[in-house]
């Protein structure tokens, strides 16, 4: 049965993939039997699937992500955040204060005001409804400090690499912390500027490069030359 | 500056502007022009040069108007007061009301609206210069447009029009071959689908006359479609070469 | 703007549609009733009254004096304008004219402009300064379904019902004379409108039908079977297949109306 493309080339929404015994995957269709491409991307066969790792794509909730949005609003009783996506998603009072609450706005804006970071994960999330965050788990809350940087969130997976090797290794090379929320928010923190800069210069890097091969090597290579630079500065400086 | 040719296509076939019969006129795309719209796209077709933009899926404003079942999509064709001869009114006009409406029907059938209920998207269409034709140069580049902001698509849509001047059919009239020809069919073709989103008529046509003009445009379209795609890719095969180097 | 419809009517229209039939009893080929009646509004120069099945459309043309448009000077103007008065529909809301009643508005214009229905070179007065303006305004008093070929019959045959002063230009003065003169009418063009629910062709979609059908196509046919405008509406798309099948049935519809009104 036929397949009309060569791997990982790139296709346009309504170009004809497949035809016959395949299956629609990501960023595909079906109709009448033959499958087409819906986004621009580069499309693959994964089996007898059908896949296109969109170049351009915006975040649909799912239940368990782990999510970095803003305060947009204090609300009556909870919060709404903006998790870069189609859809705004709740964080309810009760989810936050351990003990029940009187509903007063500035008992809630003292706890998370307009314009605070949180790192949260999606407790639900169905069509009718706008997702609802959980802050209730160890490594979630209020951000206090680091870098925000917006990744294409079809490229998330990229970063963090087969069985975590890619940010494993930038966090080591760097010394910082990262978190990769799952719609495209990345937090990076660390212990100075030059080193949040070179982390997110990495993670830029793998966004732009990520359907190359060899990018782990090259990416190593670009922290450990650029780390020894840092440390050659800062030698400088000490001797001046 | 208002140049009215004498004879819309003389007896060797060639029109006012020096095209045959079944020739467009020259075309450029360039997608991802502006950096505060999540998708956008420029098209300069003839002296036609519009620019259109995308934003969403997003929450919709006013709130009312979104449908708990569907994304809806909104147009809006807005014509530069100095794009025309004659300086327009920057209010909209019946025409341009018109105009959104047909060009919003064009581009939905390409849009999976049940995927994302209780969103909009919305399109921004800005004709900065017009000779004839803007409604589907319009189309070309909103759909572009929304598939440069990653909305999936069943297909992108193009359009084109072909028309009769002085007893002939002819491909993508401009300006003055629309005003004074006698009849003007733009149309917008899903080509993987073979679907047909817009289609409208003004002017005295046979059926076989309206047959032949709805072809020459379909084929216009596929020959339009060709470099939209090529549009597409440049923008993003620039990223993927970036890596292979 | 369209209601719900539910899931169980939908399913009863398409089922029935597979059959050839319509929820009404109609074929997939048949028109509503079609009822006309003009000169019903005296102050108005012309007035008509259609009625397809339900739907109620009156149209009413004043004739005034005005100036011709810079690249159509020896030529009377034409104007049209639709309401869709919220009498006529829970979905009508009263305001300024929205896209529907626009795009109404400007297909029926298109008909009878294109089909050169009004000779308006007679409407000529003082070639380049003063021309007759002919408005013909659309009142939609109730909908259910097929707005487009309603308001063009209606429009038409308040067209076809105007009366203006006599009158002759003597010295580039106008001046009226004695008695009344028909609005000089060149040509009576016909607006057939085909929906298409699934993959089925259907005439005169009534109010349901409408809510369902994906697309519409809707033509303006004049005496020689030659079309004069055309416009696809609706959020759905049409094979080119589909096209050929809907001009063919709009044309053998044109011929089947002009016989029953005698056009």
């Amino acid at each position: 049965m036929p397949i009309f493309f060569e791997k990982k080339q790139l296709v346009t929404p309504g170009e004809l993939l497949a035809e016959g015994e395949y299956l629609p995957g990501e960023n595909t269709y079906m109709e009448q039997n033959k499958i087409y491409a819906s986004r621009i991307g580069l499309v693959d066969t994964d089996n007898k699937k059908v896949n296109v790792v969109a170049l351009r794509a915006f975040y649909v909730p799912k239940v368990g992500d782990i999510v970095i949005g803003t305060v947009l609003e204090v609300g009556f009783n909870g919060w709404t955040i903006s998790i870069k996506g189609p859809y705004s998603a709740l964080l309810r009072a009760s989810d936050v204060l351990s003990r029940p609450f009187k509903p007063q706005n500035d008992e809630l804006s003292a706890v998370l005001n307009a314009g605070d970071l949180i790192v949260a994960k999606i407790a639900s999330y169905d069509r009718a409804h706008d997702p609802q965050l959980t802050v209730g788990e160890p490594g979630l809350g209020k951000i206090t400090r680091g870098q925000i940087l917006q990744v294409t969130p079809t490229k998330i997976p990229r970063v963090i690499g087969r069985k975590g090797s890619m940010i494993s290794m930038i966090k080591q090379e760097t010394g910082c912390q990262i978190i990769l929320g799952l719609n495209g928010v990345v937090l990076v923190t660390g212990k100075t500027p030059e080193d949040e800069d070179l982390a997110i210069e990495a993670i830029r890097k793998i966004e732009q490069e990520s359907h190359t091969s060899g990018l782990t090597d090259r990416v190593t290579q670009l922290l450990k030359e650029r780390k020894g630079k840092i440390e050659q500065k800062v030698e400088e400086n000490k001797n001046e | 500056m208002n140049e009215k040719p004498e004879k819309l296509i003389d007896k060797k076939g060639i029109r006012s502007d020096g095209r045959k019969a079944d020739e467009l006129r020259p075309l450029k795309l360039q997608v991802g022009v502006l950096s505060n719209a999540d998708g956008s796209a420029y098209i300069e077709h003839g002296k036609n040069k519009i620019l259109a933009a995308a934003f969403g899926p997003r929450e919709m404003h006013p709130k009312h108007l979104a449908m708990p079942d569907r994304m809806v999509l909104r147009c809006r064709y807005h014509m530069a007061p100095f794009s025309v001869q004659e300086r327009k009114s920057p209010a909209p006009s019946r025409r341009e009301v018109e105009l959104s409406k047909v060009i919003k029907e064009a581009l939905e059938p390409a849009l999976f609206t049940e995927l994302y209920p209780r969103t909009g998207v919305d399109v921004f269409v800005e004709v900065l210069q017009a000779d004839g034709g803007t409604r589907c140069a319009s189309i070309t580049a909103a759909a572009l447009a929304i598939a440069d902001a990653g909305v999936p698509m069943r297909d992108l849509v193009v359009a084109c029009a072909a028309g009769k001047i002085d007893d002939t059919v002819v491909l993508d009239l401009y300006d003055a071959e629309d005003k004074l020809g006698a009849a003007d069919v733009p149309v917008a073709y899903m080509p993987s689908l073979n679907a047909i989103t817009l289609l409208q008529m003004d002017g005295i046509l046979t059926m076989q006359e309206f047959e032949k003009a709805t072809n020459m445009a379909l084929d216009g379209c596929r020959r339009i479609y060709e470099v939209q795609k090529e549009a597409l890719k440049t923008k993003y095969m620039v990223v993927k070469e970036a890596g292979e180097e | 703007m369209s209601s719900l419809i539910t899931k169980v009517r939908l399913k009863q229209i398409e089922q029935l549609l597979e059959k050839g039939k319509r929820l009404d009893g109609r074929g997939l080929r048949d028109y509503r009733e079609i009822k006309i009646e003009q000169g019903l509004i005296e102050r108005a120069e012309g007035s008509a009254r259609c009625l397809l099945g339900k739907t109620e459309v009156l149209a009413g043309v004043k004739v005034e004096t005005g100036e011709p448009f810079p690249d159509t000077p020896n030529e009377g103007v034409l104007t049209v304008n639709a309401e869709l008065v919220p009498l006529a529909s829970p979905n009508f809301e009263p305001g300024p004219p929205d896209e529907n009643s626009i795009e109404l508005a400007r297909v029926v214009d298109r008909g009878i402009r294109e089909s050169k229905a009004i000779d308006s070179e007679k409407l000529c007065i003082e070639p380049g300064k003063k021309v007759f303006v002919v408005f013909v305004d659309i009142y939609v008093l109730n909908h259910d379904g097929n707005l487009i070929d309603c308001s063009a019959l209606a429009a038409m045959s308040a067209l076809l019902n105007t009366k203006m002063p006599n009158y002759e230009i003597k010295d580039g003065e106008l001046k009226i004379k004695q008695g009344y003169v028909s609005l000089p009418v060149k040509s009576r063009p016909i607006t057939v409108t085909v929906a298409k629910i699934n993959n089925t062709l259907i005439v005169d979609p009534w109010l349901e039908e409408e809510q369902v059908m994906d697309s519409r196509i809707s033509m303006a046919i004049n005496e020689e079977g030659n079309i004069c405008a055309v416009q696809k509406g609706g959020s759905g798309y049409f094979t080119p297949q589909q096209i050929l099948e809907a001009s063919k049935i709009a044309q053998e519809k044109s011929v089947e109306i002009r016989k029953k009104l005698d056009w």
